[in-house]
């Protein structure tokens, strides 16, 4: 019996370049950078006073005000993306199929602002002023969870946590679940809203974030000589994926098929890649085994190009690896350059923008990579997107821990 | 100043999400203004918070109406 297949039939987002697909796409397409000083809270301690936040974002009308208050904000991002990812799909739910689509949107960190109020409420407070909504307000799983509430999604609900392959992995295992049929639709992605003072200090301390702050904009700069750490970014991706017939059957709308997901973990360093990118190399290589497809027809890659010095250089080394001759030929972005880095989040919203690629023919830019660094040779976008044929795009995306996935899509004929 | 039963309706107007009109005297929190069982613990919370006092847990499930939280306030800080 052959594979089901799985498409892509809704999308959604919330980005530091806009509260819904198009807004971001038009400006990803023309190279805007999302980063701005941060003024949440006071900074002057920090050794970066930077981020790339979600801007000007309401809950209305996706969310009554009331609902969203008990939500961390990473669960607001993430249900906004999640209701116009169903609504884009045009999926009903019906008695008949509500125990077929589920739910699979994770995060990384999770409601780490919540966590630290809470701590402030038991410090200043004591434990009788913890709301009832805390935990519920906080935990990762809680945008499935009540994404399932909204809509009666009665099939698997799950959210994947691995760091910032979180969004690749929960849209790859949800198309596992289509094609093993335990479903037939899923609404998948992560969403993120670290950019808190005990997030912002954490990375910091790991010295993976940059701390250009006198140029914000110009601080996600993947492969450049001058790049320094990645930019903490917050917001949300979230698609709608389907077994293909059925989506053929009700005449959705498909952007582009899934075929093929790939995973490795690297075994090596809790933040660190291995130099040679091996890791990465597998991840995409076990993508591309999976989907059955020659490199050559293979356009454009959404790199994780974090811009932080050892992770640009050994994924380079890892499409090398994995495209061979076809290196040359192939397009490769960061659009981490624009909106920094999601963490759980960014596997998600980038591969929007790389089913986006396909369907307009566009690779999106990598901004501000003015010199390219030593042995980083490909084809980057650089500064402009570039018009091209994509029949099918590769979006990767490596965490903490050495958690690497990879994500292949491609225009349906 | 307003008087305990205005503060006591601004309360659970904000805790609830709903007008303060809809907050009646007679209005029960689970009936009339769509608390569920999380919603009222928080709006206790709230009324602990306005009022400086601590409200026992088993007097707290007694107030299901925004007349007993008014009576409450009154009774014991009044």
């Amino acid at each position: 019996m052959s594979r089901r297949r799985v498409v892509v039939t809704g999308l959604g987002m919330v980005t530091p370049l806009g509260n819904d697909v198009a807004s971001t796409w038009k400006g990803i397409l023309e190279g805007r950078s999302g980063a701005t000083p941060i003024q949440a809270f006071d900074v002057s301690a920090f050794t970066t006073r930077f981020s790339a936040p979600v801007k000007d974002f309401t809950v209305e009308p996706y969310l009554p005000v009331k609902d969203a208050r008990k939500m961390d904000p990473f669960i607001q991002y993430g249900m906004v993306a999640g209701i116009q990812a169903f609504e884009d799909s045009g999926l009903e739910i019906t008695e008949e199929n509500a125990c077929r689509i589920g739910a699979a949107i994770g995060a990384g960190i999770g409601g780490i602002g919540s966590i630290e109020d809470g701590t402030h409420i038991i410090d200043t407070k004591g434990p009788r002023r913890i709301s009832p909504f805390f935990v519920p307000g906080a935990i990762i799983n809680m945008i499935s969870g009540n994404l399932s509430i909204k809509y009666g999604l009665k099939g698997p609900n799950i959210s994947v946590v691995t760091a910032c392959t979180t969004g690749t992995h929960n849209i790859g295992l949800a198309a596992r679940m289509i094609q093993y049929g335990e479903a037939d639709a899923m609404v998948a992605g992560g969403a993120e809203m670290a950019c808190t003072p005990v997030g912002l200090g954490g990375f910091a301390a790991a010295r993976a974030l940059s701390t250009r702050n006198e140029d914000p904009q110009a601080a996600s700069r993947p492969w450049d000589k001058d790049r320094d750490g990645f930019v903490l970014g917050d917001g949300a991706g979230v698609v709608v994926l389907e077994e293909y017939e059925m989506a053929k059957a009700r005449g959705a709308k498909i952007y582009a098929e899934l075929i093929g997901f790939g995973m490795s973990g690297d075994a090596y360093h809790m933040t660190s890649p291995p130099e040679n990118g091996e890791g990465a190399a597998q991840s995409m290589q076990n993508a591309i085994n999976d989907a059955k497809i020659d490199v050559a027809d293979i356009n454009y890659i959404n790199a994780h190009g974090t811009s932080t010095p050892a992770g640009d250089v050994a994924e380079c080394k890892a499409v090398k690896t994995v495209m061979g001759s076809s290196a040359g030929e192939v397009a490769v972005s960061s659009t981490k350059s624009m909106i920094g880095h999601l963490l759980g989040a960014a596997g998600s919203v980038e591969a929007i923008f790389s089913i986006l690629s396909i369907r307009d023919q566009v690779a999106p830019p990598t901004i501000n990579l003015d010199n390219p660094d030593e042995g980083c040779d490909l084809n980057f976008v650089p500064h402009i997107a570039q018009e091209r044929k994509i029949e099918a795009a590769l979006s990767n995306s490596f965490g903490f821990g050495g958690t690497n996935g990879s994500l292949l899509f491609r225009k349906l004929p | 100043m307003s008087s305990i039963e205005e503060r006591v309706k601004k309360i659970v107007a904000e805790q609830l999400g709903v007008k303060e009109e809809e907050v009646k005297n007679e209005a029960s929190f689970v009936e009339d203004l769509g608390a569920d069982s999380l919603d009222t613990v928080e709006l206790v919370m709230a009324l602990e918070e306005e009022f400086e006092t601590e409200i026992p847990d088993e007097e707290a499930e007694k107030i299901t109406t925004v007349q007993l939280a008014i009576d409450y306030v009154n009774s014991n800080l009044g």
